[in-house]
């Protein structure tokens, strides 16, 4: 293959420069093998957690050992690509699922796990939907993730707000309160955009269908009516004005004056986050207290909207499989999600157990309800920018940023994905 | 290319050998061959192998619409090349980037001067100053945007001192006002990179004869006449490497506006850089971004070309051209 050339060469520099050998074994025969794991838990505890659970492992499975190289987030971006287009991928990786999934398949290297996973993947029921594509199973999640409104229990009582808003119409009025009370009512990470695309998709959500929202990822277009209502929506949102000031320029998670800073200081009452919040606000504040001064609420119903209101924003983490050690990749999966593992993962408080057994094992409050918020959804919305193909994705969030800037209408946003769809820049 | 750059004439050419007999002269040629095989071997491999190899190849993954997986089969020519240029935001970008290259020279140029011949004269505490005003240049990009990052959020650091000293009515939204954020990350470009135009100048100032001063003060001339006369067209062969130095940076200006911004608000602050990055690997578009990268090389490229050929070339002669 012409076009394989330069890579080739690259990646014969790269082990002359790195001086490895690459742990033969082959695809699916039995044997010892070493599983290069990257995963993205570069703090503690994670971290120890997952090198623990890989100890754990390897003495019930002599077979198989790990390299683990856990890795930032953003590194996955630019580092999964130029691997599996390599030929030394890792053999278990960071998989967020959904349109990156899809994007990723071209390489031929993501291995189909259908059948090695048909004795686990029972207990995960819809949560593994996002690691699926065409009928087949490319990964499986261990943690999910869900966004809804974190507040503060105690600004809430002091700006007279009873009971937490379960219609936009009683979060505008919250709203109104909060100012009046002399608090930001809401803190948005603008400047990281994707905290803006949470409620857009919150707002179509509400507006439209779970079988409008289906096909709209199906078919990476939005035009169904319904998304641009939704737009407008967030525009008369938007137009109450309910964020700090300069929320275009602030972060989600750095520092004290960032969104999830500002919530956990006092400075502001709300922000609509993942559940990974609670742990973000903590290490932003000295305020040992926090876990329990905050509490959370799914995003309102929108009135008029044929949305179900039950159904959630989220996604999840994931792996995915490479094809070299498929098998006992796959059988280390179904570790993952087995009780014992989703009992440790619970406790961490890092996310919400894909299996009733590790939901059980949630001891956080909130984590509870979210988690029940989860079991009771009809859908689990991915985010729209994992959902769709990931250049459609990132072009919407763009664009919501932008609209959250002032720049473009309703309409600027549901054209930007049939536009990145079709090659657009 | 900076060492090479900074690097002033070489002192002198190598004195030829003695003539000697035709055989031993022969032998040293080929000895000499071989002792240039050897030692300029390991460097041209990797350059080759790391800067001109992967140049080659990112011009060729331009031709093609890429999503970096699998082979390149699609194959459009020069459409992402069309697709940058027409882009508002790309173009956007480009003007950016020169917005903050003028900048820097019509301000971080006059401020570092000054600084140096500030910092050139016998002054009590004078180590410390040049220290104070070289340790950004020290600090990491990334350390440096984080703290900026959280001194400029409203009520922050920046905010509190303008209220402190009584000029609260400056405050503004630093990096979230779409037609000020440009200007606020040349505010903490100049704060890093200032020190390096002092010591660069500094060091030129030292090669500033003290004799020819001291003539020209004897002549009558007022230090401003010694400095506008004497000394500052000494210093030219640096101002000018400085200016390269100033520009090439702003054309790539990537990791304080990455981490400040992402290039926004909507875009108020996007660099060529950070598009590329935002376009090739955030959207996985490997064959769009390599065509971004293929344009902010050859900028970057001819602008170097020609300002050797016609700002750097005395300075330079020897150096980077061939004894005359």
């Amino acid at each position: 293959m012409r076009s394989r050339k330069p890579l080739a060469l690259f990646a014969a520099a790269a082990f002359v420069l790195a001086g490895c050998g690459g742990g033969g074994g082959d695809a699916s025969t039995e044997g010892p093998v070493t599983l290069t794991w990257w995963h993205n838990r570069t703090t503690e505890p994670m971290k120890s957690k997952w090198q623990q659970i890989a100890d754990d492992f390897h003495k019930t499975h002599p077979n198989t050992s790990f390299t683990i190289e856990p890795l930032q987030n953003e590194q996955f971006q630019t580092k999964v690509p130029l691997a599996l287009q390599g030929n030394t991928p890792p053999d278990l990786f960071q998989q967020w699922g959904g349109g990156a999934l899809a994007d990723q398949l071209k390489s031929g290297k993501l291995a189909d796990i259908t059948q090695a996973s048909s004795g686990w993947i029972g207990p995960l029921a819809k949560n593994a939907d996002g690691w699926k594509t065409g009928g087949k199973q490319y990964g499986a999640p261990y943690l999910m993730h869900a966004v809804g409104f974190w507040y503060r229990k105690d600004i809430f009582a002091t700006a007279g707000i009873t009971s937490t808003p379960t219609t936009v119409d009683e979060l505008n009025a919250a709203v109104t309160k909060l100012k009046t009370a002399g608090v930001v009512p809401i803190a948005l990470g603008g400047k990281d955009r994707w905290p803006d695309a949470f409620y857009w998709a919150y707002f179509a959500v509400r507006q439209c269908s779970v079988d409008t929202l289906k096909k709209a990822v199906e078919k990476t277009e939005l035009t169904d009516p319904c998304f641009l209502k939704a737009g407008e929506n967030l525009k008369s949102f938007l137009d109450t004005k309910p964020f700090q000031d300069g929320f275009v320029g602030t972060p989600a998670q750095q520092g004290a004056g960032s969104s999830a800073g500002l919530v956990a200081n006092g400075k502001a009452a709300m922000e609509l986050q993942g559940d990974w919040n609670p742990d973000v606000m903590q290490a932003l504040t000295e305020d040992k207290e926090i876990g329990s001064k905050i509490g959370w609420f799914p995003f309102p119903s929108v009135p008029g909207g044929q949305g179900d209101p039950s159904v959630l924003l989220g996604g999840g983490d994931g792996f995915s499989c490479t094809t070299r050690a498929a098998k006992a990749c796959a059988e280390f999966l179904g570790h993952l999600v087995g009780d014992d593992v989703q009992k440790i993962l619970a406790e961490t408080n890092s996310g919400l157990p894909v299996t009733p057994a590790g939901v059980s094992a949630l001891k956080s409050e909130p984590h509870k309800q979210i988690a029940e918020a989860m079991t009771k959804a009809s859908y689990l919305q991915f985010y729209f920018d994992t959902a769709f193909p990931t250049k459609v994705g990132q072009a919407l969030n763009d664009t919501i940023a932008n609209f959250f800037a002032g720049q473009g209408g309703p309409d600027t946003i549901v054209k930007s994905v049939s536009e990145a769809a079709a090659g657009n820049k | 290319m900076m060492s090479a750059a900074i690097t002033t004439r070489p002192p002198t050419a190598p004195v030829p050998h003695a003539p000697a007999a035709g055989g031993t002269r022969r032998r040293s040629r080929l000895r000499q061959r071989l002792e240039l095989a050897f030692l300029l071997t390991p460097a041209l491999v990797l350059f080759i192998g790391f800067v001109l190899i992967p140049i080659g190849v990112a011009g060729y993954y331009s031709l093609y619409s890429w999503n970096g997986f699998g082979p390149l089969t699609d194959f459009v020519g020069l459409d992402n090349y069309v697709a940058a240029f027409s882009g508002d935001v790309f173009q956007g970008a480009i003007g950016h980037n020169l917005i903050i290259a003028t900048l820097s020279i019509v301000v971080q140029l006059p401020l570092s001067i000054g600084l140096a011949l500030l910092l050139n004269r016998k002054l009590r505490g004078r180590t410390f100053l040049r220290m104070v005003v070289f340790a950004p240049y020290v600090l990491s990009e990334a350390v440096t945007a984080v703290i900026w990052l959280l001194m400029l959020q409203p009520g922050g650091f920046i905010d509190e001192i303008l209220r402190g000293v009584g000029l609260g009515g400056f405050v503004q939204l630093w990096l979230a006002d779409q037609s000020l954020v440009l200007y606020t990350l040349f505010v903490v470009i100049t704060w890093k990179y200032i020190g390096f135009g002092v010591i660069l100048l500094l060091a030129g100032l030292q090669g500033v004869p003290p004799e020819l001063r001291e003539a020209a003060a004897l002549d009558g001339a007022s230090a401003w006449q010694t400095t506008r006369h004497v000394v500052l067209p000494l210093l030219g062969p640096t101002i000018r490497i400085w200016v390269f130095l100033s520009v090439i940076g702003s054309l790539q200006l990537f990791d304080l506006v990455w981490i400040m911004t992402l290039g926004g608000p909507a875009n108020a602050s996007t660099t060529m850089a950070t598009y590329l990055v935002d376009h090739g690997f955030k959207r996985y578009e490997f064959g769009f971004g390599s065509a971004v990268a293929v344009i902010l090389f050859i900028i970057c490229f001819l602008f170097a070309l020609v300002y050797q050929r016609f700002a750097l070339r005395r300075d330079t002669q020897g150096a980077l051209t061939g004894v005359r």
